[in-house]
This record gives structure tokens, C-alpha cells and sequence, in this order.
């Protein structure tokens, strides 16, 4: 008889009850779209700032790396400490491997533009440079993927082609230099060399007055076959916590549980103590800035979507409450009816709660699939990847919409249990 | 034995004094009707009787209890058990057929019995029409769904507020003959009436006004008078 009674109650009611399943669809399709990006777009996000800076700065221990950055303090302050280009694949070999995203050596020469007797500085560096690594995988990495936000008239060099360059486009203009043109050029050997310029490019920074060759180029002219000056690297990183501050601080302060889980985790310190693992006599120095500001974007990020997520549940809820409440007073003789011949306020609360509870849990189940559709497209669109679907969400989301129903079932309830037989029935 | 004592029974909504000091006993097996004009306050009597609501002032004694003591759910269980009642718009569960209407007394009562629901129809006419709507029913045809439902747990006592007031003299007709073969089968009935005709098929008669009984006679005698 009770499923009689819901079943009557839905036919009847099918448009009133499919608009609540449309609410709680809405609410639940944005519910499991932003948990579903909530839950996997760390790696997202992270990888989409990637695209903005390395995060770790590879030198050789001892070296003061910041005043001879570009080389051109000829002599003066340049530390005679390298690190040895062949052991750069063993950054693809530390626990976080995967984490690592790109990384690229650089080397940098003071050099002069032939014809004009103009210094600059000549910096040698890997393009897409293919790796053949201890374990037999291979990988490509360079410039081309680490600065892949560069906006590049023209290509970047060819890595075994000794007579290419690319140009900061300051430098170009200095030079009268264009993609497709000839650099003729000096370096510290003094032996004259050219060089095609492939392309010019816009860095939007310090780097538009350099001039990128292929690594084996400065090698050369330098004299320092299989030395690289510094490496720099970008990672996937997980935001940094107390754990991760502790660590930084003193690494010392850790339980070996601590310690365990701190290496296992993909903190840019965790990271860049295994980087130091793996090169001989190198020092990695995350690159702080960019590292805590990328926590603390996922941070608002999230923060973001956890709002919106919830002002949506709200709204939800408020439109829920509307459509029940409006529910229950079409009813109202019904109800009053119920009451009169018996039924208890238990009875017509169960067989409200069960009506309403079945459309919303039809509502969700739509929902749910649409907002799976959804992250699906807000991954693409917004972090051009696929966005993976997360268990975790399901009972969150299930939670919510249980929430959600009985918060905006509450005015109706009240209006229900308040109703009397006799005012409904004598029409008043 | 009396089914009903009321003793010197109030009702006052706010200013408004529905009912004073009613003191009305009604024996076992009784036809009451209760007249008087619009305003009078038959429906609150009902009601207070009906255990839809409760009497400001005054003590209510049905079938030996105390109604102004009990919990609103201890009137829901009376109002279950003892009383069926009959109302003047015929209100129906629009989605249940006519015999659900009958089954879902039952259900609430005790135990949904579909044979016995249909022999109660049957027993009102309307062994045919069980499974129609209410929509497809006659005024007249869904009163009667509402009589059977009033029956249906073999209530002690039926109340009936103005069960024929929108129904036309064959329909009205009908109803009374139900009335009347309940009555013979030892029912205890209370109807409230406009209709001096109907009024003159009870035992007893008592006319209302402002609140208080101003006569009471009887059908037979009401008759001649109408
Ligand atoms: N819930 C209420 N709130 C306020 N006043 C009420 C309420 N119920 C009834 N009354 C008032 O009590 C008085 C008696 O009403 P009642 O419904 O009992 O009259 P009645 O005799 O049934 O009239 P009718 O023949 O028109 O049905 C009326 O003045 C009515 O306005
Ligand atoms: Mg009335």
C-alpha cells in the first residue's frame, strides 16, 4: 500500500517532481564536476604552472652560481666547478621520476658578434635532446619542453647541428638579426664561427638578450667537452606542508617515519634531496618562489571550487525547499486527508521523505554521470587533460545530496506536521 | 451506556465562542443529528468529537476516555479505532482507485484486506466501479467510497458532517439508506444537517445556535414540524 500511495503520489506529480530531480541534478552535476577536478587537478594545475618555470636550480656544490649566471664576468667570481653532462640522466632514474617533467644543462661563454664587435653572452643548452637513460628507456627533454610558453618566431635548433642558434629577440634587434640570417660570432677561443639563426624569441624576460646554442657548441669553444654550468628542472610537486617547512628547515628534526614519508612524497625539498643523490657534487636549489606560489594558487584554487561547490549545494537546497514546500501544500488536503483517516505525522513524514528521497537519488544519479561529462570537459578546456574520475567523490557526493534533500526538506516538514486535519478539510 | 459524554464542553477560537457549555450524553447504538444555522457550531462539535481537535474547556468522555487528556497521537489512535468519519465534500486520494481509498483505511487501521474492501463497496453499490478513479466517479458515487472507507474498520461511532449537503435527492437518498442499515446493524451516527429531511431519520435531534444547544426534539417530531 505505502508503494502504492508513493508510486500515485509520483505519476501525479511527475512535472513538481522532475523539476526537485532537475535541482538536485544541477546541484549534483556541479557537486561531482568540481570535486572530480578538486580531487585530481593538483597534478593539473601543477603541471599547467610548470609551463611557467623550472622549479629546481641545479649547480655544482661550492659554486656561487648567481654572479656568474650568464658567464660574463670574464674571469672574476666564475668558479671552475661543472657538473658532468653525462650523469644528467640519472635525474630520469630517483624515486620521483616521473615527477620530473623537463630538465636542461646550460653552459654559458662569453662571445662576440663578428662583424660588430658586440659582446653577448652565448649560452649552450640541450633543444629536445633524446637521452638514452641506465635503465634503457629513452626521453627527450631541452628547452623546447621547459620553455614551451616562449613565444618563438621561427624553430629551435637542431642538437647535433653545431651551426645553429636561437636569438633573444633584444639581442637580435641589437644585432640587426633575423630568423633565416647568418651570426657570425667569436667565442672565448676566439676562433670565428657562424651560426643560422632558426628563430627569434619573445621570453618576456632576462633571457631576451641571449643567445641559445646547441650544447656541444659551447662545449667546444670553451674547452669544457662533457661540462654543463648548472641544470635547471622542472617537477611536479606536491604544495608544501609543515612537514615539508619542518624538513627544509632541519632535516635532522624528523622521526625516521617522518623522514620516510617526506622522501616519499613529492615535495620540491624531497625532490631536489634525491637530485643531490644522483649527481656527484651538486646542489639543488628549488627555486622557492615559484615553488610556494604554486602551492598557494592550488590552495585558492581549491579553496575556490570548494566555495562554488557549496554556494551551489546551497542554491540547490533553497530551490529544493521551494519545490517540496510548494509539494506539500498542493497536497495539503491529501495530507490533512491521510491524517484524518488515520495515518500518523510519522506515517505522511515517511511518505513524503520517500517520495522526495526517490526523485532526488534519480536526480543524482543523472547528475552524477552529467558531472563526470562535465569535468570531463572543464579538464579539457580549462587544463587541456583528461580529468580521471575519483571514487572519492561518490560517497562525498552522496552525503551532499542526502544533506541537501533533508536541509530543504525541512520547512516542508515543518509545514507538515503543523498541517490539521480540520483546517484542510472544512476549507479553511 | 453511553458512547458520548460531553460536560459542560467550550470552544473558543480567540474571541470567538464556537461552543458553550455543551453537556450532551449520546447512548450506544444512537442516531444524533445535529442541526442549527450556519455558524452554530456543528463542524466544531465534530471536530472536538471527531478527536481533530481538542475542547478549550470541558471534558469529552468517548467510549469510557478521556479525550482532553490524551497526546495528539493518542487522538490519532481513537480517531483510527473508534470513529469514521464522512465529510461534505467527498475527499478522496485522487490517484487511488476507489478501492485503494477503501484499503488505505485499512492499512492505517490495521491490515489491508482487498476482498473485505470490496465487499464494502459492493455494500454501498459500487461493487463495479472499484477500480476507478475518483475522477470518474459521481458526487454521489464517490460519497459513497467515502462511506465505505468510514466503515471500512468498523468504527463505533460515525460521524458525518453534512454527508449529503452537495448531493442531489436520488444520491441523498442512497446515503440515507446506508445510514439506515448501519443504524439497524447497531451503529452509534451523528450527522450534521441543513436538511430538516434528513434530519427527521434520527433518534434524536438538537438544534445549535451561537454555540449553545437551543432545543433538542425528535425526527419524528421534526418531521411534522418541517
Ligand atoms: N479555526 C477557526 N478559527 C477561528 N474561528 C473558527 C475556526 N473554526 C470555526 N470558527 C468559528 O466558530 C464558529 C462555529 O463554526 P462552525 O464551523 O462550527 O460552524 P457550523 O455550524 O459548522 O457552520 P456551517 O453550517 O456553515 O458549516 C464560526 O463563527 C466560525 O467562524
Ligand atoms: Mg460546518
Amino acid at each position: 500500500m505505502f508503494f502504492r500511495i508513493i508510486r500515485g503520489g509520483i505519476v501525479r506529480q511527475r512535472r513538481k517532481l522532475l523539476l526537485i530531480a532537475i535541482t538536485v541534478m544541477l546541484g549534483v552535476s556541479l557537486a561531482t564536476a568540481m570535486l572530480n577536478v578538486m580531487l585530481d587537478v593538483g597534478d593539473k594545475i601543477n603541471q599547467e604552472l610548470k609551463t611557467y618555470g623550472a622549479n629546481l636550480n641545479v649547480v655544482p656544490r661550492g659554486a656561487s652560481f648567481l654572479g656568474d649566471l650568464y658567464g660574463l664576468e670574464d674571469g672574476a667570481g666564475v668558479s671552475d666547478k661543472y657538473l658532468a653532462e653525462d650523469e644528467l640522466g640519472r635525474l630520469k632514474t630517483i624515486f620521483w621520476a616521473y615527477n620530473i617533467v623537463d630538465f636542461t644543462p646550460y653552459l654559458e661563454a662569453p662571445a662576440r658578434a663578428g662583424d660588430k664587435d658586440f659582446a653577448f653572452a652565448a649560452v649552450g643548452t640541450w633543444f629536445a635532446k633524446t637521452l638514452d637513460l641506465p635503465t634503457g628507456e629513452k626521453v627527450t627533454t631541452g628547452m623546447r619542453g621547459l620553455k614551451s610558453w616562449w613565444s618563438m618566431d621561427g624553430e629551435w635548433p637542431d642538437d647535433a647541428r653545431n651551426d645553429q642558434a636561437v636569438l633573444g629577440y633584444v639581442l637580435a634587434r641589437r644585432l640587426g638579426l633575423k630568423k633565416g640570417d647568418t651570426l657570425g660570432y667569436s667565442g672565448p677561443d676566439g676562433k670565428p664561427a657562424a651560426a643560422t639563426v632558426t628563430g627569434v624569441f619573445n621570453s618576456g624576460s632576462a633571457e631576451d638578450d641571449l643567445a641559445y646554442l646547441p650544447l656541444a657548441a659551447v662545449q667546444g669553444m670553451t674547452g669544457l667537452d662533457g661540462l654543463v654550468r648548472r641544470v635547471e628542472v622542472s617537477a611536479l610537486t606536491t604544495p608544501e606542508n609543515d612537514l615539508a617547512r619542518r624538513a627544509a628547515r632541519s632535516p635532522a628534526s624528523l622521526s625516521a617515519k617522518e623522514w620516510e614519508t617526506w622522501y616519499c612524497t613529492a615535495y620540491i625539498g624531497a625532490i631536489a634531496y634525491q637530485i643531490e643523490e644522483v649527481l656527484t657534487d651538486a646542489r639543488a636549489k628549488p627555486i622557492l618562489q615559484v615553488a610556494e606560489s604554486e602551492g598557494a594558487i592550488l590552495g585558492k584554487i581549491e579553496l575556490l571550487m570548494a566555495l562554488l561547490t557549496a554556494l551551489g549545494m546551497a542554491c540547490s537546497a533553497l530551490a529544493l525547499s521551494n519545490l517540496v514546500t510548494a509539494s506539500v501544500l498542493e497536497r495539503s488536503t491529501e495530507i490533512g486527508l491521510l491524517k484524518a483517516i488515520g495515518a500518523t505525522d510519522l506515517d505522511v513524514l515517511l511518505l513524503i521523505l520517500a517520495e522526495i528521497l526517490l526523485t532526488a537519488v534519480a536526480g543524482a544519479g543523472a547528475g552524477y554521470s552529467l558531472g563526470l561529462w562535465f569535468s570531463r570537459i572543464i579538464g579539457q578546456a580549462v587544463f587541456n587533460a583528461a580529468i580521471s574520475v575519483s571514487p572519492t567523490a561518490v560517497p562525498l557526493v552522496a552525503a551532499m545530496v542526502v544533506f541537501v534533500t533533508v536541509l530543504g526538506c525541512v520547512p516542508a516538514i515543518k509545514l507538515l506536521l503543523s498541517l490539521r486535519p480540520t483546517q484542510v478539510l472544512h476549507g479553511r | 451506556m453511553n458512547i458520548l459524554e460531553l460536560k459542560d464542553v467550550s470552544m473558543t477560537y480567540g474571541t470567538v465562542k464556537a461552543l458553550q457549555h455543551i453537556d450532551l450524553t449520546v447512548g450506544q447504538g444512537e442516531w444524533l443529528a445535529i442541526m442549527g444555522p450556519s455558524g452554530s457550531g456543528k463542524t466544531t462539535m465534530m471536530n472536538i468529537v471527531g478527536c481533530m481537535d481538542k475542547a478549550s474547556d470541558g471534558s469529552v468522555v468517548l467510549d469510557g476516555q478521556e479525550l482532553s487528556k490524551l497526546p495528539p497521537r493518542g487522538l490519532t489512535a481513537i480517531r483510527r479505532d473508534k470513529i469514521g468519519l464522512i465529510f461534505q465534500q467527498f475527499h478522496l486520494v485522487p490517484y487511488l482507485t476507489a478501492l485503494e481509498n477503501v484499503v488505505i483505511a485499512q492499512y492505517y487501521h490495521s491490515m489491508p484486506d482487498e476482498d473485505e474492501a470490496l465487499e464494502a463497496l459492493r455494500s454501498v453499490g459500487l461493487g463495479e466501479r472499484a477500480r476507478h478513479l475518483p475522477s470518474q466517479l459521481s458526487g454521489g458515487e464517490q460519497q459513497r467510497v467515502c462511506i465505505a472507507r468510514a466503515l471500512i474498520n468498523c468504527p463505533k461511532l460515525i460521524l458525518a458532517d453534512e454527508p449529503t449537503g452537495n448531493l442531489d435527492e436520488a444520491n441523498e437518498k442512497l446515503v440515507l439508506e446506508i445510514l439506515h442499515r448501519l443504524h439497524g446493524s447497531g451503529s452509534t451516527i451523528i450527522v450534521v444537517t441543513h436538511s430538516p429531511d434528513v434530519g427527521s431519520h434520527a433518534d434524536r435531534v438538537i438544534v445549535l445556535e451561537h454555540g449553545k444547544i437551543a432545543r433538542t426534539t425528535t425526527g419524528a417530531l421534526l418531521h411534522k414540524s418541517a
